[in-house]
């Protein structure tokens, strides 16, 4: 039987271990004892043992790897031994720095790979992960050899969510500078929207058209729809904000023009069936886009009632993951701020990403003389492989046109 | 000159204990293990093992009886008590010598005699002062004996006994524990069970199949307290059709014991009654051995009699440890083998963790038998727990009906909210072999969805447990 060399528990805070030198050469001879390999933990690092006699073979981790404590690292194979399937799929077991397959992630997360089977964990820790939108391999697991438990999970979710915003974060990794700055350590959604955008950007040729849009039309028919609400319980059963008809305006306009509605693939262009359009939420610690789904086949009142709910959810973080994965447009509104205008990054698989500005009191030329208006500038970002710049421009258009047609919006 | 110094010592070399220095012995300890009285502890020599050498018994004389239901004839069926008590006795000694070599095997010291923690790190052995229950098998060759013994872990496994209630001590003659009850030289003609937890109802069951008339008196208003109310009322109901009476919410206010034969008044809501019977088996619960063993003056912690630790084995003073029945329940024989291995692992430094209580699962063997892991409907309710409940019936299962054994229920308890199982509670033939598969499946967190996508073997009662699972969730097939 070939024997497991596991990465040993050395220390009761660890829950990994970084490989600083390997003692002895994959297929080397080893006797039970023999000094293996060397590992760091913060506090300390002390050479492991070999667990048996035989040829030190199969070895999964390299020097500088950091391993979750009892991952198996390498095999000692009895004489004539060979690696088994069981051993093979042991072995497939992730490094953590290995970011190819280690695949942190929650929030905007959209990939369709599915790393998480490759950890342990627990059938209910993996299903109340998925329910809290929490990507298992970054959740640390208290169960033999590090089985993430639902426990764990528990305990993740409701951790003070992200630590970023507050200043006083308690978890700093590293004493402070001289000049008092502290250093916080990256939570799972810091580590997403780092890693997507950074991709997004880097990979996606970003193009941007900009349109001013007035508002005085729409302002005044949200006023009389809002007015004209049924009263339920005494209170209006609706109340529409621009986001809202935002919504519903740009969904329309991707109806309208379906060239637009896709998405880069590397051996076909995907055409979408409908609008489902991605509506950036800030909360605590980062964003997350919930999807309004079929936005271009849904009244104006059930977008904004769908709306309230998705954003009190996210700001809670209650989201399902099917809530904010996919998609196939979005909208990143930063105009209550007072942003005149700004560019968005898009977040594939989307091809297009609409930024949204303040509704402004601006001077306009209308008919020769400078008449005061409400004016939305919006920015829209296209990835080019999919939606060149006439098509941007045509869909650009076509919302512009809902804006400041809104009753059209309505039929 | 034997060894006196060790790295590990256990006193008691019960279930819990022996288990534990096998494991030391693996890890590398030496290990040394004190006994004053049997290996194997009561579990082996006076409980577990032997009633279910009676059961067994009582089993196939129960078939035998009803043999024609499967197309059999057996005439003039008759029993020697003395060779059913002979047979358990006998498998009784044979476990208990299996005990013995394996210790041996493992390079065990044993050490006979009364253990004493005179200091932490030290342990004197006297000569066994308590009175050694008959029969007995008799003392392993090659022990050490009287000394100080010394080792950096001592670990206390030292079990429990039958708890005396006031007015009710056994008598050894009239009033019996299981030590007399395993032994009867004849069958009495009528008995008095006080207490319906497992022992008592093992009892119960043993005696009536034997033929004797007997009645069992509960202080709870519910047979077997600490099941699930729905299974007991079905154990209840298949155990006064084979002829026992059961008293609920009723205590034994006085026993008059005459020569041959015991007059009990037994009190329910204001009223007495009087009873008068062969023989009484009080079955009231196991208290802790804590006593003389040298823990108050170390000041190790107790709470309800029994040894604190913390998950771990450990006491409140160093190198001490507490495992089993003394460091408190659930006082069964797998929960001491478990605590023991997880003790001894966390000693050695390996990645151990605290046993889950509340996924420990507990097993009676009377007929029907019955079996349980978790919590049930009522504790589950309690605790806030939004549930789906699904039930399945013997009647409705193949297998079931064809061992001509269609009387019980699978019931499984999720909680609503994760879809994890919570409580899975039976009572029928053999399910104390299959409450394994339910445990297992709660130590992985499963929810409903692995379970139902798991197959079960046909024709088995384990598809009875599919089928539960099922109707939690609405889609039961077979009814």
């Amino acid at each position: 039987m070939a024997i497991e060399v596991i990465l040993p528990k050395v220390d009761m805070d660890m829950s990994t271990g970084r490989i600083s030198k390997w003692l002895v050469a994959d297929g080397a001879e080893v006797k039970k004892g023999d000094p293996l390999f060397e590992i760091e933990t913060d506090k300390a690092a002390m050479e492991v043992e070999s667990p048996g006699t035989g040829k030190l073979g199969q070895i999964s981790a390299k020097e500088g790897d950091e391993v979750p404590i009892g991952q198996v690292i390498a095999w000692i194979f009895a004489a004539g031994e060979s690696p088994t399937g069981a051993v093979q799929s042991k072995l497939a077991m992730p490094i953590l720095d290995a970011p190819a397959k280690a695949a942190p992630v929650a929030a905007v997360e959209t990939s369709t790979s599915n790393p998480s089977s490759e950890i342990r964990a627990t059938p209910l820790a993996r299903r109340m992960a998925k329910e809290n939108g929490v990507e298992i391999s970054s959740v640390k697991g208290s169960g033999p050899h590090g089985r993430v438990l639902s426990a764990d999970v528990e305990a993740f979710s409701v951790k003070p969510a992200p630590v970023v915003s507050k200043a006083a974060a308690p978890t700093a990794i590293a004493p402070p500078a001289e000049n008092g700055a502290v250093l916080v350590p990256h939570d799972n959604m810091r580590k997403v929207i780092a890693r997507r955008l950074t991709e997004s950007k880097s990979t996606v040729p970003h193009f941007y058209i900009s349109a001013d849009c007035r508002l005085d039309a729409l302002l005044k028919l949200r006023a009389d729809l809002n007015k004209a609400a049924p009263v339920k319980d005494g209170a209006p059963s609706y109340k529409l904000s621009i986001n809202d008809m935002v919504i519903k305006a740009w969904a329309l306009a991707l109806r309208d023009v379906p060239a637009a509605n896709v998405s880069w693939t590397d051996a076909a262009m995907l055409h979408h069936a409908h609008a489902d359009i991605g509506v950036a939420v800030s909360i605590e610690g980062g964003l997350i886009t919930p999807i309004i789904r079929k936005a271009e086949t849904k009244s104006l009142s059930a977008i904004s009632a769908e709306m309230k709910d998705l954003a009190l959810r996210a700001k809670t973080r209650k989201l399902k993951s099917e809530e904010y994965n996919g998609g196939s447009s979005a909208i990143s509104n930063l105009g209550m701020f007072g942003v005149r205008d700004f560019a968005a990054i898009i977040n594939p698989p989307h091809a297009t990403i609409l930024a949204v500005g303040s509704g402004d009191q601006r001077p306009i030329a209308e008919n020769g003389a400078i008449v005061p208006a409400t004016v939305m500038t919006v920015t829209l970002s296209t990835d080019h492989r999919a939606v060149d710049g006439a098509l941007g421009a045509e869909v650009l258009a076509a919302f512009k046109r809902y804006i400041e047609n809104p009753i059209a919006m309505l039929v | 000159m034997a060894d006196t110094n060790f790295d590990v010592l256990i006193i008691g070399a019960g279930p819990g204990g022996y288990v534990t220095a096998i494991r030391a012995a693996q890890l590398g300890f030496k290990t040394a293990i004190i006994e004053r009285e049997h290996l194997g502890g009561i579990c082996l020599n006076w409980g577990c093992i032997p009633t279910k050498a009676l059961l067994r018994s009582a089993e196939i004389y129960h078939y035998m009886k009803h043999a024609e239901n499967y197309g059999l004839s057996a005439k003039d069926i008759t029993f020697d008590a003395s060779k059913i008590v002979a047979r358990s006795r006998g498998i009784s000694g044979r476990l208990n010598m299996g005990v013995n070599g394996l210790l041996k095997k493992n390079k065990v010291q044993i050490i006979w005699g009364e253990a004493k923690v005179t200091k932490p790190g030290e342990v004197v052995v006297a000569d066994t002062k308590k009175t050694i229950v008959q029969p007995q098998n008799p003392i392993p060759k090659g022990t050490s004996g009287v000394g100080t013994y010394t080792a950096k872990h001592i670990i206390i496994a030292t079990g429990a006994r039958p708890r005396v209630l006031p007015g009710l001590e056994p008598d050894g003659k009239l009033v019996w524990t299981y030590f007399e009850a395993m032994v009867p030289p004849q069958m009495p003609k009528s008995l008095l069970v006080v207490g319906s937890g497992a022992i008592g109802i093992e009892f119960a069951s043993f005696y009536n199949a034997m033929g004797v008339d007997v009645t069992v008196v509960e202080i709870m208003d519910q047979v077997m307290p600490v099941e699930d109310t729905e299974i007991s009322k079905i154990v209840q109901k298949q155990l006064e059709k084979y002829g026992i009476k059961f008293r609920l919410s009723t205590k034994v206010a006085k026993l008059d014991r005459k020569a041959d034969s015991v007059t009990a008044t037994l009190e329910a809501a204001g009223k007495t009654e009087t009873i008068t019977v062969d023989r009484v088996i009080t079955a009231a619960g196991v208290v802790a051995n804590v006593e003389n063993l040298g823990l108050e003056a170390l000041g190790v912690k107790m709470e309800k009699g029994c040894i604190v630790n913390d998950g771990y084995g450990r006491t409140n003073i160093t190198g001490i440890y507490a495992i089993g029945d003394v460091a408190g329940p659930p006082m069964l024989a797998h929960k001491a083998e478990h605590e023991g291995v997880i003790c001894i692992e966390k000693i050695r430094g390996l990645d151990a963790h605290p046993m889950k209580k509340d996924q420990i699962p507990g097993c009676t063997y009377c007929h029907p038998q019955v079996a349980s892991v978790g919590l049930t409907e009522a504790k589950a309710k309690a605790a806030g727990y939004e549930l789906k409940i699904g039930r399945f019936p013997f009647l409705a299962n193949g297998k079931a009906i064809a061992l001509g054994e269609d009387q019980g229920l699978i019931k499984t308890i999720f909680n609503a909210k994760t879809g994890c199982l919570i409580g899975a509670h039976m009572v029928g033939a053999e399910v104390t072999e299959l409450i394994q598969g339910f445990v297992i499946a709660m130590g992985l967190e499963t929810t409903e969805d692995e379970l139902m996508h798991t197959v079960f073997p046909h024709p088995t009662l384990s598809e009875m447990m599919h089928e539960s699972v099922l109707d939690a969730y609405g889609r039961v097939i077979h009814m």
